[in-house]
């Protein structure tokens, strides 16, 4: 396929040989606002990550830590062994992230719009077939050449979720992923996160409805703000 | 040395402690000075007593140049290190340099009316710092323009990184243009062959107006990191039972393991 | 290459199919032109000693007018942050979407000046001088312009907060090109002053896209 590593342990090996993304007493802070403090979790290989708090809480702050969109004001966030801040383009390749908005222009089709994020993304051979497998895992064939502002909400966040399989990544990260989508597009998500993760692939997603994933981990963000403590609070103007 | 004095609350003592005597050096300064240039300089051969306005002109165009130099200089150090102290410096500081910067235009303007008989003059140095003036402008505008107050600060770190680039270029433009456009005769409006007579009131001019850029950068700058506080205070307030405080990780979190994934 | 090949050629596609923004700029640029001789009288002399300038200025706040149209969509629809997050570094996308936003916006007043200098009576002279000034002067015009419209992403008054942004920093830009126009129509050399206003443009090529980048990278935070 393609140099990122993507590897492909056995569930059932005794460690994994794939690298892990260790966050340590993770804290984010935006402008004079702490978010959380002190998150730590491991993702590893084939393994699955549910945030969910309410709102405010950080869970998308979290995931663009995890992306690498945000710096952390405490803690380390490492692939395996290295820092993700030591390199963070290499971090950006194997990571896809799906955000609260779809990224999709209405004058251009979905199919168009497949084919600009996969050669953005690296993709090089196949890329046709790989184009066709995503479409149709969203069951977004019948419009697949319809000028996008044709599309409804829910086409619209499918498409966005098919580009992550347009280009392969070890690690996905999805904000509130179901918004807008019915329970077929749901059911369409959960099959495609099972297969990434067959593959070896992690998966962090923030999400308040419940999502048929087993064997995942739950971090629940309300229990990480800042109790009011205000020698907490005046360090955060030094954090 | 400067880890030293980076501390916030360890400026916010230094400053308490120079800051009334910075204030009454100001003040000194600018009654001797405002002395020397008004009563004990001589007046110009060519252009009489109008060059009196040169004394606050040309040390307002010194301070206005400088200060932005500073803006700059405190903006690198607050992109590469993310120090608070050097992000409200440099903020802190522009309101006070485009006070200066305006301070020069105005004398300049005041200074052109009794030699030419107008109100303005496209001057190569007053055209360069009318530019200058808007730059500040648009400092103050970007830091001051969105809701997040530090997106503010680090979008006008950046602002104020290009504008120092750019300054040497819009100068030499504005000198280049000047040139072209301006006809041979005329007058320039800067100061006469400097005698001693006329330099001592300019120094301590200039020395009263870095004092008072110094009193005034330290007022703002504690204004400044109080509000931080009382922002970071009021935002920070919520409402966690107290058995949460005890330890970084929650017991709502025990879900989450270090070792092996956890059943749903 | 074919990533940041990618990103021309979609942002250039994009312009294309909505084509509104090469209309607006163009018509601004007409227009602005065409106010001028209303304000300062329709004297054939006068008009001509302010030609260049007049052209100028209006290829200045035509483009200017085309800046927001930059980053804004990308910003507003979350394509920005997967652009950000895509293997090319960032600085080359910036130079990309630049390279594309030129050629839908700033090309297109290249192509167009010699038809508006007819309306101001530009000595003729002057009009190959007027196509190599702006073909010059109007990247730069992009790329310093990227600069500002990456800072005010997100700000509350954008446009005019863009706007006082960048016009001073285009006056270096407006100066040089206006001057090697009016050297042309007054018989002079344009030479000096169109090779400073190159060197300002490959200036402005490597440090634009990295100062643009790194404002991109706070927006997204």
């Amino acid at each position: 396929m393609s140099a990122l590593d993507l590897p492909q342990p056995e569930l059932n090996a005794p460690e994994p040989i794939a690298p892990d993304l260790v966050a340590e007493d993770l804290a984010c802070r935006r402008g004079a606002r702490v978010v959380f403090v002190g998150v730590s979790f491991r993702l590893p290989a084939g393994g699955a990550l549910l945030l969910t708090g309410g709102n405010g809480s950080g869970k998308s702050s979290l995931l663009r830590l995890a992306a690498g969109l945000l710096a952390p004001a405490a803690g380390r966030l490492s692939w395996g062994e290295r820092l993700v801040a030591a390199d963070l383009a290499q971090h950006h390749a194997r990571l896809h992230y799906v955000g609260h908005q779809d990224a999709v222009k209405p004058t251009m089709t979905p199919r168009e719009t497949l084919t600009f994020w996969a050669a953005l993304r690296g993709r090089r051979g196949a890329m046709a077939q790989a184009i066709e497998n995503a479409l149709a895992a969203f069951a977004l064939d019948p419009v697949a050449d319809w000028p996008c502002r044709w599309l409804s909400a829910g086409q619209r966040r499918r498409l966005a979720l098919a580009r992550l399989l347009v280009a392969p990544a070890a690690l996905w990260l999805l904000d509130e992923p179901t918004s807008a989508l019915d329970a077929d597009g749901q059911e369409r998500l959960e099959r495609v996160i099972a297969a990434h993760r067959t593959n070896g692939g992690r998966v962090l997603l923030a999400t308040h409805l419940p999502l048929a994933i087993d064997h995942a981990q739950t971090l629940v963000l309300d229990g990480f703000a800042p109790a009011s403590d205000p020698a907490l609070t005046l360090s955060a103007l030094t954090l | 040395m400067i880890n030293r004095f980076a501390n916030p609350a360890r400026f916010m003592r230094l400053s308490a402690a120079i800051l009334p005597w910075c204030a009454a050096a100001t003040v000194a300064l600018l009654a001797i000075g405002l002395y020397l240039a008004l009563v004990v300089a001589p007046p110009d051969y060519q252009q009489g007593e109008a060059v009196r306005i040169m004394y606050v002109h040309v040390p307002a165009a010194w301070l206005a140049l400088s200060v932005y130099l500073f803006i700059a200089v405190a903006s690198g150090v607050a992109l590469v290190s993310r120090h608070p102290l050097a992000e409200i410096a440099a903020r802190s500081a522009a309101p006070i340099g485009a006070g200066f910067t305006f301070i020069c235009l105005v004398t300049g303007s005041l200074w052109g009316r009794p030699i030419w008989g107008t109100w303005w003059v496209w001057d190569a140095r007053l055209t360069s710092v009318l530019v200058l003036f808007f730059l500040y402008l648009g400092y103050i505008a970007l830091v001051n323009g969105f809701d997040d107050p530090a997106r503010g600060a680090k979008a006008g770190s950046v602002l104020a990184l290009v504008g120092v680039v750019n300054l040497p270029i819009i100068k030499f433009s504005v000198d280049w243009w000047n040139t072209l456009h301006q006809p041979a005769s005329v007058l320039r409006l800067g100061a006469p062959t400097i005698a001693l007579s006329m330099l001592v009131p300019l120094l301590v001019m200039a020395a009263a107006f870095w004092l008072l850029f110094a009193t005034l950068l330290m007022v703002r700058m504690r204004t400044g990191l109080n509000e931080r506080k009382a922002l970071a205070l009021r935002l920070n307030r919520m409402p966690v039972p107290s058995s949460v405080r005890a330890e970084p990780a929650s017991p709502a979190s025990e879900s989450v393991a270090s070792a092996g994934p956890a059943l749903r | 290459m074919t990533a940041l090949y990618g990103i021309f050629r979609h942002d250039l596609g994009l312009a294309l199919r909505q084509g509104g923004d090469t209309g607006l700029v163009l018509a601004f640029f007409v227009l602005a032109v065409v106010l001028f001789p209303f304000g300062v009288g329709p004297e054939a002399e006068i008009l001509a000693r302010i030609a260049a300038g007049i052209l100028w200025v209006a290829a200045l706040l035509a483009a200017l007018l085309s800046l927001d149209r930059l980053y804004q969509p990308d910003y507003e629809d979350g394509g920005l942050e997967l652009i950000a997050l895509a293997p090319l570094p960032l600085e080359l996308a910036v130079l990309a979407k630049s390279a594309a936003h030129w050629v839908a916006t700033g090309l297109p007043l290249v192509l167009l000046s010699p038809l508006l200098a007819l309306f101001v009576d530009l000595d003729p002279h002057a009009i190959p001088t007027l196509v190599a000034s702006l073909l010059l002067g109007t990247p730069f015009l992009s790329l310093v312009g990227s600069i500002a419209a990456a800072l005010t992403l997100g700000a509350r008054r954008q446009g005019v907060l863009l706007s006082l942004l960048v016009l001073p920093l285009y006056v270096p830009p407006l100066v040089f090109g206006a001057g090697a126009v009016e050297a042309s129509a007054l018989g002079a050399a344009a030479r000096p002053d169109l090779l400073i206003l190159g060197a300002l443009t490959l200036a402005a090529l490597p440090l634009a896209p990295w100062a643009s980048a790194a404002a991109l990278r706070q927006a997204l935070e």
